[in-house]
């Protein structure tokens, strides 16, 4: 029978190490509302959103209660809109109505995020692919809880270059459209190469063609308990403090998998995976920066870094696998910069540059997260952010992702605020020098050699 | 069986555990095992109980127990029992 000192420990970990359950994301299918007529399909995508989902949040609420642990959102993703909307929508203020539609049928479940409005490019665009792209700096401002990503490169398929120089336009234009005191719209974009189908993370979760009609995906959190665990492993060896990590990570998987179950039984909708990821908060200690500098780095950044989140990311991961039956999504620890108050420190601090941070993107999941670069960035230079992201995506058979949020009238130092579980971002320096000459190029980057590894 | 661990945490006063344990009694709820421990000078106890032949749900006792808590100055907390054997069970 369960002892007091375990109900202690993990009750510890949900009052004071912040452990929650980050998501519960229900993938939904819309490629059976495809039409001719876009009301028709405005209609059924929100007929499909709100029968689906109906019970999403009640569940989730009620399993946060029966076990006492946090959900702290409840979220849908849905197919890459481009794929269901080519046959009617003709104009970005179609696109904009779907966007729209989208938004009302999240508010209507009462989830807090909807993914979706996404674009899968990583070869070449269709027109319906173009129009969404192009719509998005209208799109954004006109919802609230939607989310959007595009794909535009993978291992298999190299990286299209069109699509990226198209991108650093529409974030810079996404910018612009943002009003001084709105949340900023660009932090719900993100720009992938090797965008997983059954991410349950915002921005970047949607509903890939390969997942059945819906599905229930599972987030999981805790770099504060793992980081609880590492202060009594100082000046121990590496062996002590992997296994540390991976027995920690091994307890936090668990509490996912289980609620996985629980909600995937209750809504009758099958069970797809957990991804195990440390996602870090604004709070106190729940920070992935922290980690790395409880084991043994001055300030996240400083020569080490690297090496440091490659050892947590892989333990994470050997601990994560045996607490669950089916591991997906993006799967490491996330470096957001906004929403870990210990790497803001490390901006603020002078340690940890654009550079180092994409550095990091090579041995973690996902990629440059919550940035806030100048607002007169050219969009050449965002492009040139996110080819560089997505070669090492590319090169690496990794997911990669740029989420950069350009901060309109700012300069570096200022403060990008974003309110709740986002925090705020130091506006950081970017390399001045421009790589116009090369985005401008027509075309696409081969895909690469899977041979002669070096 | 429907096992669900209840933890109450707070200052040691008299009736605590006469007041939980009235309360389970009068909903016909099971008492399984109970432990106790003085963590950092604060009490804490924890209760396995089998809610299988209770007359109330999990929420209602969920509820209760917590007024049952503001009364005696103290925080109980209920939760299924699968948490802590999910986490610390393989």
């Amino acid at each position: 029978m369960i002892n007091i000192y375990e109900v202690n420990e993990t009750n510890q970990m949900i009052e004071q190490e912040n452990l929650d359950v980050r998501t519960i994301t229900m993938g939904i299918s819309l490629l059976g509302c495809a039409d001719q007529d876009l009301g028709r399909l405005c209609d059924s995508i929100y007929d499909r959103i709100t029968t689906q989902a109906r019970d999403l949040v009640s569940v989730g609420e009620q399993i946060e209660k029966d076990y006492g642990v946090p959900i702290v959102n409840k979220r849908i993703s849905v197919t890459p809109i481009s794929l269901i909307a080519g046959s009617c929508a003709r104009s970005i203020e179609d696109y904009v109505r779907i966007a729209k539609t989208l938004d009302r049928a999240a508010e209507a479940v009462g989830v807090n995020y909807i993914g979706g409005f996404s674009a899968i490019v990583s070869k070449g665009m269709t027109e319906a692919d173009e129009l969404l792209m192009r719509s998005l700096p209208y799109a954004l401002p006109a919802t609230n809880c939607m989310c959007s990503s595009v794909n535009v490169g993978s291992t298999k398929t190299g990286i299209n270059m069109d699509a990226v120089r198209l991108m650093g336009e529409i974030i810079v234009e996404t910018a612009r459209n943002t009003k001084d005191g709105d949340f900023p719209h660009c932090a719900k974009l993100v720009v992938f190469c090797n965008a997983p189908d059954d991410n349950p993370f915002m921005a970047g979760a949607f509903h890939g063609v390969s997942e059945p009609d819906a599905v229930i995906n599972v987030g999981v959190s805790g770099p504060g308990v793992v980081k609880t665990a590492l202060e009594s492993c100082r000046g121990e060896s590496f062996e002590v403090l992997c296994e540390t990590v991976k027995k920690t990570a091994f307890k936090i998987t668990r509490v996912g998998q289980l609620v996985a179950k629980e909600a995937s039984e209750r809504l009758g909708v099958p069970f797809g995976i957990i991804d195990l990821s440390l996602a870090p908060t604004p709070a106190i200690g729940d920070s992935v920066a922290d980690i790395l500098e409880l084991m043994g780095l001055e300030s996240t950044g400083a020569p080490g870094t690297t090496a440091a989140l490659a050892l947590l990311n892989d333990q994470v991961k050997k601990g994560g696998i045996m607490a669950s039956s089916y591991v997906g999504g993006l799967s490491g620890a996330f470096i957001p910069v906004s929403e870990d108050q210990g790497m803001i420190d490390a901006v603020q601090r002078g340690s940890l540059s654009l550079e180092k941070l994409e550095a990091m993107t090579c041995v973690c999941s996902v990629g440059l997260d919550m940035i806030a670069i100048p607002g007169d960035t050219p969009a050449s230079t965002i492009s040139g952010i996110i080819a560089d992201e997505a070669a090492i995506g590319m090169i690496n058979q990794k997911t990669t992702a740029v989420r950069l949020i350009p901060a309109v009238g700012k300069k570096v130092g200022d403060r990008v605020e974003f309110g709740g579980l986002f925090g705020y971002a130091p506006v950081m320096p970017v390399n001045s020098f421009s790589c116009e000459g090369f985005i401008n190029r027509k075309g696409r980057i081969p895909a690469p050699i899977h041979s002669f590894k070096n | 069986m429907n096992r669900v661990i209840i933890t109450v945490v707070g200052k040691d006063t008299v009736g605590i555990i006469a007041g939980i344990c009235t309360y389970l009694a009068e909903h016909n709820i099971n008492i399984l095992d109970i432990s106790q421990t003085i963590l950092q000078g604060i009490f804490n106890m924890m209760m396995i109980v089998d809610i299988s032949g209770a007359d109330i749900s999990f929420d209602t006792l969920s509820d209760g127990l917590e007024t049952v808590g503001t009364e005696k100055s103290v925080t109980i907390k209920c939760q299924r029992e699968e948490i802590f054997t999910s986490m610390h069970r393989i």
